[in-house]
Order: C-alpha cells, then structure tokens, then sequence
C-alpha cells in the first residue's frame, strides 16, 4: 500500500497522514463526536447492560475490543473489497469479533454471559460499529483505523460507565457491589434499575452532554 | 422446554415484556421513525411481518441445521445472514409483485436488517429455549408489541411539537423521557402474564 513509503509520525503513527491527525481522530471520536451521547447511535445496549456498572464496564470492554479489531480488519480489506458487497463483507468480520468474544465470556464468564444474555450478540447490529466501519475504515488507513476504532469504543464505554454508575448507585445505594449509601437513610429507588429509569438517565445525560456541548453542535448543523 | 402456552406467550411479548419498553431493542429506529403515525405504522407493520417470519426460519435452522452439525456458536453469524438475506429477498418480492405496497413499506425494509429488536427476537427465542408454536407466538407478540409501542410514541410526538421543551431537551433527550414515561405506564402490566 502507498502509505507504508511515507514517514510515519512518531506522534500519533498514522503512517504519515497526519500533524496530530491521530489525536485529533481519538478527540472526534470520545468527545467531540461521542458516538453515544451526541450521535446518539447504538443506545440499545446502553440501556439495557447499565443496570450495574460491572455489566457496563464487560460491554464498554467489548466494544472496544470488536471496534478496534473490525475497524483494523475493514481498513486492511478496504481495496480488495469489491464495493457492492462490502456490508455484507462487513458484518461478517463485525461478527467473526463478536463471537470470539462471546465464546471468550461463556469460557471464563459463565456469570457475566448469562447476565448479559442476547445482548453481547446483539454487538453486531450496534449502529457504532458499523457506522465506523463504513465512514471511516473504508477511507483510512490501518493504523488510524485502529485509533478511530479505540476513540469511539472508548467514547461509547465512558458513557455506559456513567449510566451504569447513576443507575446502580440510585438503584441498589452500592457501587460494583460494594454498599455505598446506607440503607439506614437512603431507600433505594428499584425504578432505576427497571427500564423507566434507564431511558430517564439516558435522556439527562444526553441533555447535560446538550448543555456543555450546546452552541458547538448547533454551528455544526 | 418451557411448558407456557403460546398465546400466553403472545400476550405477554406484547405487553408485560414488550421488546422495545422492557428489553430495550429498537430503540434506533424507535427514536429516528417515531415523528409520524403513518410513518410508525407501515415500519410496525414491516417489522412484525419480518420479526414473525425470521424467528421462525432461525428455529428452523438453529434445531436441523446448527445443532445436529454441533455449530451453535456460530448462530449470531448465521442468523444476521437469514435476517439479510430475507429482507432482501422481500424487497424483491415486493418490488416484482406489488409496487403500490412496496412504496408503502419499501423504504424501511432496509433499515430492518440493522434493527437489533429483529436479531434479539431469534436470540431470545434461543435462550429461553422455545418450541415452534410458541416462537411463533412469540415472534408475533414481539412484533405486535415494537409496533403498538412505536405508535404510540409517534402520537405523544406529533402532539409534543406544539410544546415548549427546554432548549437542551429538544430532540433526543425529550423522546427518552417520554419513552420512560410510557415504559412505566406498561409497568402497570406487570403481573399480569409474565415469561420468565
């Protein structure tokens, strides 16, 4: 491939695209484009696996893990792939990922797979996933690939963290399992961690993002 | 298996465990197509049509094909292929034989491949380990229950432009608390019938 002749930056390693263009690629993709909270792609999973944030933390992990590796795969194939069939091409390598990692859950994890259940399946159809598979591996270069793939999972996962955090701590009064309001004064609100409380906090979160956010996304429209 | 009848099944897919206010799936398309009743409908209508159909070409396969060949973990990759597959192979159907309700229903049949409640119907079907009558039940209640939720939400929406929402609430936000309020009022149906 053409790139592999430039210099590769030294700071970011983006086969030489760049001045900073890899940093600015992981900026875009946790925060100033958070694929989660100013998309608003992919909210299924971030709804149902936050009722606890250690089940929010495994699925921020995953996607991570299958962001980065179908990112690097889609980029690597993006010139060989004929472009008719690429979505299919691409949900098949989306696919290969999510099915190691859930065969990786179900040998290690027995607990964390039955507690996920369908939802570490249902990585594949997560729109992040494939929305950065298509905007930006099919353009780019490996590298920068496995940057962008590393900037959106991490974007996606600080949020699920939030959400699972509010909900468990409002839920339960405890942290990762760990009794953090005492059950002496606070009562815990079991709504948090049922669905109503779910699309509440996403629906807060997504406004407060709004609010830091508020005059920069409305330039942008 | 588990020995609940399907329209038992049926029944409560659609309403004590509605995929969309209970599981969270959909919640996409749920957000992006809920800003016109009509609009709801012949998307409800597409994915009931879809979600029956699929979960019951994946039990067909996963109970002949996967399991006597020893290959379920390979079930995601196989079931994404069917829902693809399907849906394509619908549009053409559709497009050949009916063109008045392929522009009706045409334009959402794409975006049903990539509607995770579609996918998460097949999974669930696996995991709670149903025979065919109740993946039919249950299939049609999940269905039924995306398109009731989905229209309802089209109806609060066309009624919520007429009012005044706080500027960072405007879009998204707003919808999800609507969403919450409307996850709660079918919390009232809990008790009812329940699966697992």
């Amino acid at each position: 491939m053409s790139n592999n002749k430039q210099p590769v930056c030294l700071s970011c390693g983006s086969g030489g695209v760049c001045r900073g263009r890899g940093f600015l690629t992981l900026k875009d993709g946790a925060w100033t484009n958070n694929p989660l909270a100013i998309q608003v792609l992919g909210i299924c999973s971030a709804l149902a696996v936050t009722n606890r944030l250690e089940n929010s933390l495994v699925m921020g992990g995953a996607l991570i893990f299958v962001c980065i590796f179908s990112n690097l795969f889609v980029s690597l194939l993006r010139n060989c792939t004929p472009h008719r069939i690429r979505m299919i091409a691409e949900v098949a390598i989306i696919a290969t990922f999510v099915i190691l990692f859930d065969q990786f859950l179900k040998a290690f994890y027995w607990d964390m797979s039955k507690q996920l259940g369908p939802y570490v399946g249902l990585i594949i159809t997560n729109c992040i996933i494939m929305g950065r598979a298509e905007a930006f591996a099919l353009q780019n270069p490996p590298v920068l690939s496995i940057i962008d793939g590393l900037a959106n999972g991490a974007g996606y996962a600080v949020v699920l963290a939030i959400i699972g955090f509010i909900r468990e701590l409002l839920g339960t009064g405890e942290v990762m399992g760990h009794a953090v309001l005492s059950s002496e004064w606070y009562t815990s609100n079991q709504l948090m961690i049922l669905a109503p409380g779910a699309f509440f906090v996403l629906g807060i979160v997504i406004a407060i993002f709004n609010v830091m956010k508020g005059p920069v996304t409305e330039e942008k429209k | 298996m588990s020995e609940t009848s399907a329209f038992v099944i049926l029944i409560a897919a659609i309403f004590t465990n509605n995929i969309l206010l209970t599981n969270f799936l959909g919640i996409c398309s749920f957000i992006a197509c809920s800003g016109q009743i009509g609009t709801a409908l012949g998307l409800g209508t597409a994915v009931t049509f879809v979600m029956v159909t699929t979960t019951m070409l994946n039990f067909i396969i996963y109970h002949f094909v996967l399991i006597p060949l020893g290959l379920v973990h390979l079930q995601f990759i196989v079931f994404i292929a069917v829902i693809a597959a399907f849906v394509q192979f619908v549009e053409m159907f559709v497009e050949r034989f009916s063109p008045k309700l392929y522009f009706a229903l045409g334009i959402f049949l794409p975006l049903i491949t990539v509607n995770c409640a579609i996918l998460g119907a097949s999974l669930f079907m696996v995991i709670r380990n149903y025979s065919f009558v109740q993946t039919v039940g249950f299939g049609l209640g999940a269905g039924l229950g995306w398109a009731v939720a989905i229209i309802l939400m089209a109806g609060l929406r066309q009624k919520m432009r007429y009012s005044n929402i706080p500027e960072p609430f405007q879009g998204v936000p707003i919808a999800m608390i609507v969403t919450c309020v409307l996850a709660m009022a079918f919390m009232g149906f809990a008790g009812m019938v329940s699966i697992q």
